[in-house]
């Protein structure tokens, strides 16, 4: 009994510390990460837990513009365009003392080639990684490559000595049977340290006293308690009544509610993600449709009818609360390549009517429409709204929504004539959205293009976009490959998703596109 | 009694055998992992590989069997969700749901035989009245939503209890219990309330039932006719005799309760088996799924076979027809 009673009171000691304590943040947002393993995952959550304990060489700040870090300047190589040459910041230390050297980066990018790496895409370009002294490091790649450094924005540095001792060299295989340890523990150079984590419960991150930017960066969060909770009106619940500090994923119909709270705010940013709908126009004849021998969507009349039915406004208004960004095209307005008068689209009914009787459909046809019900924000309601604006140009669409984990094999099994996809851009830039979405699909490129739409001649610019080093003429040849996509109507981009946070306005920050907080550019007031 | 017994648990063992087949046939129906595990830059021949890797691609009969393989060694193998032993996550996460299980089961024992006699033996009184159509509400509004009509009482606009988690959790090194803690306490009372109110109300309202059954007996007036107090025909003769159905019912649902511990779960965040399930379904982490249902047949198998024997100890004819059958 008196050794339940210690218990007892060592933890209300414990709970009254952490609650005395005003710089602690307790943080809520609907899923956990799901590894500390740095290079095992490439999602979300799992990410933005590692950028607390982990850094890259290159980060995105909160308006998502890089920002030097764990390297120090880079610049391709002056003797070969194919080699990029990376400055790294020298006296950092990982949280268990050791020295972070050239040598820890060229382990951790080869690490993250790995087959077993979920990062491996990323690097693809890189073929070789060499440490040219204790603070230089080279990355060749099989061609120039000019936008390498954006694709190491969320590629992590790990200790190669540490992961040598714990025998954590090799990336986790999910077959293998033995977990790794570096899935559990976690030794990085960032600005906080792990204190203790059980999965989906709690995990707790104190300041790292000895960060190599605690002069720069506000670094006024010391304590962070991160608990996923999954329900949305428990999360919001849980706000609302104090218990956590700082929230993600608001559901749309719980802002106003959070807003007019005192003492509480919500901030919303456009997120770097695009939602729109795919067509199969490449094949003779649909499964999915009432048209027999022929495919209505193979005619880009159709597509363009389709397209400009969508009162994307209305969805807005309606389906979204306002909480989003009407697109014309499938890029998000932060990446290279966007322009505003492409996305941008008027709703005509009238015309597409017109279209469609000039394609030969003027009676309409039926199709199936394949909708996620737990991915985007909305997601099914959105293909509801769609339903019935199809159905004023004649179109009969069948809504089959489903969970996620049915309808993402849609696509990859392309299974799939009509379907919901949305897509964010980490790199920022179009290439990367042309090489997944509009490339002909194959085994190096186009893995999410479920259209069917082959062009032999855009996917040779495509293609030479990755080594092209005139930026002025890269620019031009996304601008005319964008011209090609809108033309064809390859896509029916609905909007940009907004993210919205909610805080105590104790709390310091702004919504990062990347819906990726990063805790030591937090003002506590 | 040892040839039953063994029938008996050959019976069960029968029994798990086919809840696995059928759990796994049913897998690829929740969706596909793959998409889950690889992140949006995958080409087709990750998904071949890994595919290929974690067996996938092989009819499920066979995957079936790779896994009663590994089971029979003890091996549950990794979840492709966390990349851990789910054996290991399983362990760590039964507690919270045994002592959500367990508080709530009492609660709904205790509370529901306490407002059964009352209403039995009040039967005409307001308040009884009142308790039974208030009864109601417990048996047809669903779990989800008295849970959060709960959360947003006593959490948000009282502050009483806190909305989600499971508090301060001290560690026993084998157990996690949150009993030794006020926090811990605390967090146990509303997802309790909302797990047991409809166990509560069943077992009232089956209480109240046989109460009233019992006390048209004769014996009952017999006993009344001989003057004896009406505290101790209600408490003595006619509840001991009330108990029995209630306690068979009680077993039976103490299993129900774990395992429909998956709702209540989800809505406080209650880190027990139950949301480990609801993740697993939403990532398709088929090892996790698995060794779940596994785990909740072998308990209700279990409740079963205990409940089985109970009988053929109490119950005389039982035993007399297996020695008279002779085979």
């Amino acid at each position: 009994m008196k050794f339940q009673t210690g218990i007892l009171t060592a933890a209300l000691l414990a709970s009254t510390a952490i609650g005395a304590s005003a710089e602690t943040l307790r943080w809520a947002r609907a899923g956990d990460s799901l590894t500390l393993d740095p290079h095992a995952q490439n999602e979300g959550p799992t990410h933005t837990l590692a950028h607390q304990i982990y850094e890259p060489l290159i980060i995105r700040d909160m308006t998502g513009a890089p920002q030097a870090t764990l390297a120090t300047s880079w610049a391709p190589s002056a003797d070969d365009p194919s080699v990029w040459v990376f400055e790294l910041r020298e006296g950092v230390k990982y949280h268990d003392g050791a020295d972070f050297t050239a040598e820890d980066v060229v382990f951790s990018i080869n690490r993250a080639k790995s087959e077993n790496s979920n990062m491996k895409e990323l690097l693809s370009s890189v073929i070789e990684v060499r440490a040219v002294d204790d603070y230089t490091v080279e990355m060749v790649t099989d061609g120039p490559n000019p936008i390498l450094p954006a694709n190491l924005t969320n590629l992590f540095m790990m200790d190669k000595g540490w992961a040598e001792a714990n025998d954590a060299v090799d990336v986790q295989d999910v077959e293998g049977g033995e977990q790794t340890f570096a899935a559990t523990n976690a030794n990085g150079t960032g600005a906080y340290r792990l204190v203790s984590r059980e999965p989906d419960v709690r995990t707790v991150l104190t300041q790292n006293e000895d960060y190599w930017g605690m002069d720069q960066f506000p670094m006024e969060v010391t304590e962070i308690i991160y608990t996923p909770i999954q329900n949305a009106a428990t999360r919001v619940a849980a706000l609302l009544s104090g218990e956590v500090d700082f929230i993600q994923d608001v559901p749309v119909q719980d802002l106003g509610r959070v807003a007019d709270t005192e003492g509480l705010v919500v901030k919303t940013a456009p997120q770097n993600r695009v939602i729109f709908f795919g067509m199969n126009m490449g094949a003779d004849d649909l499964a999915n449709d009432d048209v027999e021998g022929a495919n209505p969507l193979a005619d880009a009349r159709v597509r363009e009818a389709m397209n400009i039915a969508i009162n994307r406004e209305a969805i807005q208004q309606v389906v979204m609360r306002g909480q989003s960004q009407p697109a014309g095209m499938i890029a998000p307005p932060f990446v290279n390549g966007w322009t505003a008068e492409m996305d941008a689209v008027e709703t005509d009914v009238e015309a597409a009517k017109a279209l469609m009787a000039d394609a030969g459909y003027g009676d309409g046809f039926s199709i199936q429409l394949d909708c996620p019900n737990d991915r985007y924000i909305n997601d099914e309601a959105i293909c509801q709204a769609a339903v019935g604006m199809m159905a004023q140009i004649g179109i009969t669409v069948n809504l089959d929504a489903k969970p996620k984990a049915q309808h993402f094999p849609l696509i990859t099994n392309a299974e799939t004539d009509f379907y919901m996809l949305g897509w964010g851009v980490p790199t920022y830039d179009s290439e990367y959205i042309f090489n997944f979405l509009v490339h002909t699909r194959g085994d190096e490129r186009g893995s999410w293009n479920n259209t069917g739409y082959s062009n032999p001649e855009l996917d040779e610019m495509i293609v030479s976009l990755a080594s092209e080093t005139d930026l002025d003429a890269r620019n031009e040849a996304i601008a005319s490959i964008w011209n090609v996509v809108q033309e064809e109507t390859l896509y029916l981009p609905i909007h940009h998703q907004v993210l919205n946070w909610g805080m105590t306005d104790a709390v310091g920050i702004e919504v990062s596109p990347e819906d990726d907080p990063k805790f030591k550019f937090f003002e506590m007031n | 009694m040892l040839a039953y017994i063994i029938r008996r648990v050959a019976q069960s063992i029968l029994v798990l055998f086919v809840v696995g087949l059928v759990a796994f046939s049913m897998f690829r129906f929740v969706g596909d992992p793959i998409d889950n595990m690889l992140g949006q830059e995958r080409t087709q021949a990750d998904i071949e590989r890994l595919r290929e890797q974690l067996g996938l691609d092989q009819p499920f009969v066979v995957q079936y069997w790779r896994f009663l393989e590994q089971a029979v060694q003890g091996n549950f193998g990794l979840s492709y969700r966390q990349g851990r032993p789910v054996s290991e996550i399983l362990i760590e996460r039964l507690p919270a749901t045994l002592e959500l299980a367990f508080v709530s089961g009492l609660m709904a024992l205790a509370g529901g035989i306490a407002l059964g006699i009352f209403t039995a033996i009040r039967r005409r009184g307001l308040s009884a009245n009142i308790i039974m159509t208030a009864s109601l509400i417990g048996v047809s509004l669903p779990t989800f939503l008295i849970g959060i009509l709960l959360i947003y009482l006593f959490s948000v606009e009282l502050g009483w209890l806190p909305s989600f988690g499971r508090g301060e959790v001290t560690d026993l090194g084998w157990w996690t219990t949150g009993f030794l803690t006020e926090s811990g306490l605390k967090a146990l009372i509303l997802p309790a309330i909302t797990l047991g109110l409809y166990q509560m109300t069943l077992i009232m309202r089956l209480v109240r039932t046989e109460m009233l059954e019992v006390l048209r007996m004769d014996y009952i007036r017999f006993a009344r006719a001989r003057g004896i107090r009406e505290r101790a025909i209600n408490f003595r003769h006619a509840l001991k005799n009330t108990l029995v159905p209630v306690i068979t019912i009680t077993g039976l649902q103490l299993g129900s309760i774990i395992a429909f511990a998956i709702i209540t779960e989800t809505v406080f965040q209650w880190p027990g088996v139950g949301l480990l399930f609801i993740n697993a379904i939403q990532f398709v982490d088929i090892p996790v799924m698995a060794a779940y249902l596994m785990l909740i047949s072998v308990m209700f198998v279990g409740i079963n076979l205990i409940v089985d024997m109970l009988y053929f100890a109490i119950d005389p004819r039982l035993r007399a027809d297996r020695t008279q059958g002779g085979h």
